[in-house]
């Protein structure tokens, strides 16, 4: 069980690092991140049935932390969207990347 | 007072800076929003007066911790010197920061309250980074700190700019996050613990390395190297802080910095210690890459603001030699350097703001032209700042690369020694390009009206600063102590790691 639990984090946690890189639109990116997050809390909870309670308990922590930083984010998609109208990233360019 | 963990009120006085600090956080909050739309000046001035005074209390609560020992140490909460020296770092660049932002939130309107308690709460968060040996808490810290970084660079709804900053540092970040993450779960995965000392312990027991802990040291190192904008991981850098309102950029180059550095070094240095053979050459192509990539690029910037940014990025070359170098001398000398780092880099923005109006205009080198002979005071300490960036004898920088320097040999690191001299060299230009045009440029026509000289406390806290780092370049002794003693706290068993790089 280990071992498929751990090869589906990976999976997960691929499948957001590319969404991150490939698509363009700050939502989707954004939740590409979430993905990421998620894959490690799998992680955490299929190695815990092992290693005790610590991974469950830091997977509480994570999931806080998921949740304010979604508060903060989706704020300054806001933020963004009221100057330029569209959250696709490759619009914003007063900075260069 | 001797704490042993045997009781919740022993790890309430061990946290007693950071909960001082994060009351004092909510107190700011509280007054700023209380009074709701009407911002007089002198409002903005008391929340500042009181963000201040939280930071002095949280100072003395500091200060009271070098009288209280811990037994053992493997405790969630470090008491040690190293944490306790982190916190000076934090809490020093917290109150340069306020006070640097005076002038300005009150020219942008900001909100002030908000503000001064997302710095307050930032700092929290970066004194957890410092002072724990749990995984939990310093990705805990990190978040506190990262997710107030993200509103400060924000902050300023007006500006386009500052919003597009904001959503490039919190997609970046978060990302950085969760890559973070899950180095952190495979470490866990690897070793079965998340406290820092276990964890070095069962990586001696278990001898070696396996695939999972190396997938944890790869990915813990790039989640870190996008913290400390190491390069290749430092796209973001230089759009954020060119971005962001000045005082948040002085903010995030000094303390967001010396905080990742911080955690950095104690993931590395205490649980990977073992490992030492296999991360080393990871920290050797950053070092040497960062140094000579941001500096070669710093050169072509004529916005200072950018310029500053990238500078920055070049210091965090400086500072991965440190790192890379692992022994009790070059983590003395990191901590060292990252006190002056923050003294300098706070220092040059200061004069940046006051520069551009304590807005986000004249940012071009152009706008320094015959500055020094038309504001004297000004003009003297920013090259003051500028010589101790660029590591000019007789400043606290230069001392601060001599013990990197020092570090490096202990561990011969010869090659990465000579990339970090030539780099300094390399580094003359750009900062005293600006010089150059402060003394030797006439100010051009019909801009002598132009460039009000900065308020009060802000000159006297410059002056103060520019002092400081003219003594440090002197007299770097009792400081150095302070620094080595906090890394020999992380190092107790014997003289780190000198001597076995291959």
């Amino acid at each position: 069980m280990l071992v498929e639990a751990l090869v589906v984090s990976a999976l997960l946690f691929v499948i957001g690092t590319f969404g991150v890189l490939v698509r363009r639109n700050a939502i989707i990116m954004f939740l590409c991140i979430e993905l990421q997050l998620n894959a490690a809390n799998l992680s955490f909870v299929a190695l815990s049935r092992h290693l005790g309670i610590d991974g469950q308990i830091f997977v509480f922590f994570v999931m806080t932390v998921a949740a304010a930083e979604a508060a903060v984010g989706l704020a300054i998609i806001i933020s963004i969207f009221r100057h330029y109208q569209t959250v696709n990233v490759d619009n914003f360019n007063l900075l260069k990347w | 007072m001797e704490l042993d963990f045997s009781t919740q009120a022993h790890l309430f006085w061990a946290l007693l800076p950071e909960l001082l600090l994060a009351a004092g956080g909510m107190v700011v909050l509280l007054a700023g929003v209380w009074k709701g739309g009407d911002r007089e000046p002198e409002e903005a001035g008391w929340l500042g007066a009181w963000a201040l005074t939280a930071i002095l209390v949280a100072a003395l609560a500091n200060g009271w911790l070098y009288g209280v020992s811990e037994v053992g140490a493997t405790s969630v909460v470090a008491v040690d010197s190293f944490r306790l020296f982190a916190n000076w770092i934090f809490l020093l660049g917290a109150a340069l920061t306020i006070v640097a932002s005076f002038a300005y939130v009150e020219r942008q309107r900001l909100q002030v309250g908000e503000f001064y308690a997302l710095i307050l709460f930032a700092t929290v968060g970066m004194m957890f980074m410092g002072g724990t040996r749990d995984l939990i808490l310093i990705f805990l810290g990190i978040e506190t700190m990262s997710v107030a970084a993200y509103v400060l660079t924000a902050y300023n709804r007006r500006d386009r700019k500052s919003a597009e900053a904001g959503l490039k540092y919190f997609l970046l970040g978060a990302f950085s996050t969760g890559f973070l993450l899950y180095g952190i779960a495979l470490a866990y995965g690897a070793t079965g613990t998340t406290n820092l000392v276990e964890m070095a312990a069962s990586i001696e027991a278990g001898a070696g390395l396996s695939g999972l802990l190396v997938a944890a040291l790869g990915l813990l190192a790039v989640g870190f190297a996008f913290k400390v904008a190491a390069v290749p991981f430092h796209m973001w850098t230089p759009d954020v802080y060119e971005g962001a309102p000045a005082p948040a950029t002085a903010y995030m180059a000094a303390a967001v910095k010396a905080a990742s550095f911080v955690a950095f070094a104690r993931v590395f240095l205490v649980a990977f210690e073992g490992l030492y053979t296999s991360w080393f050459p990871i920290f050797w192509w950053l070092a040497a890459l960062t140094m000579v990539v941001a500096n070669l690029i710093a050169l072509s910037q004529s916005n200072v603001k950018r310029m500053l940014a990238y500078s920055s990025v070049a210091h965090g070359g400086y500072l991965l030699v440190g790192l890379s170098a692992a022994n009790e001398m070059a983590t003395g000398g990191l901590l060292f350097y990252l006190l002056v780092y923050t003294f300098m880099t706070i220092g040059a923005f200061g004069v940046l703001m006051i520069v551009s109006n304590q807005s986000e205009e004249r940012l071009q080198v152009e706008d320094y032209a015959g500055l020094g002979w038309r504001h004297p005071v000004l003009g003297v300490v920013f090259t003051i700042f500028l010589l101790s960036l660029a590591g000019f004898p007789g400043t606290g920088g230069f001392m601060g690369k001599i013990f990197l320097l020092q570090g490096a040999a202990e561990a011969h690191l010869w090659t990465l020694a000579i990339i970090l001299v030539l780099a300094t060299v390399v580094s003359y230009f750009y900062y005293l390009r600006v010089s150059w045009y402060m003394w030797m440029r006439p100010a051009p026509e019909g801009s002598s009206t132009e460039g009000r000289g900065g308020p009060f406390g802000m000159n006297v806290a410059l002056i103060a600063t520019a002092g400081i780092l003219l003594f440090l370049g002197v007299f770097p002794g009792s400081i150095l102590d302070l620094a080595l003693a906090g890394a020999e706290s992380l190092f107790p068993a014997g003289p780190g790691l000198a001597g076995t790089a291959p």
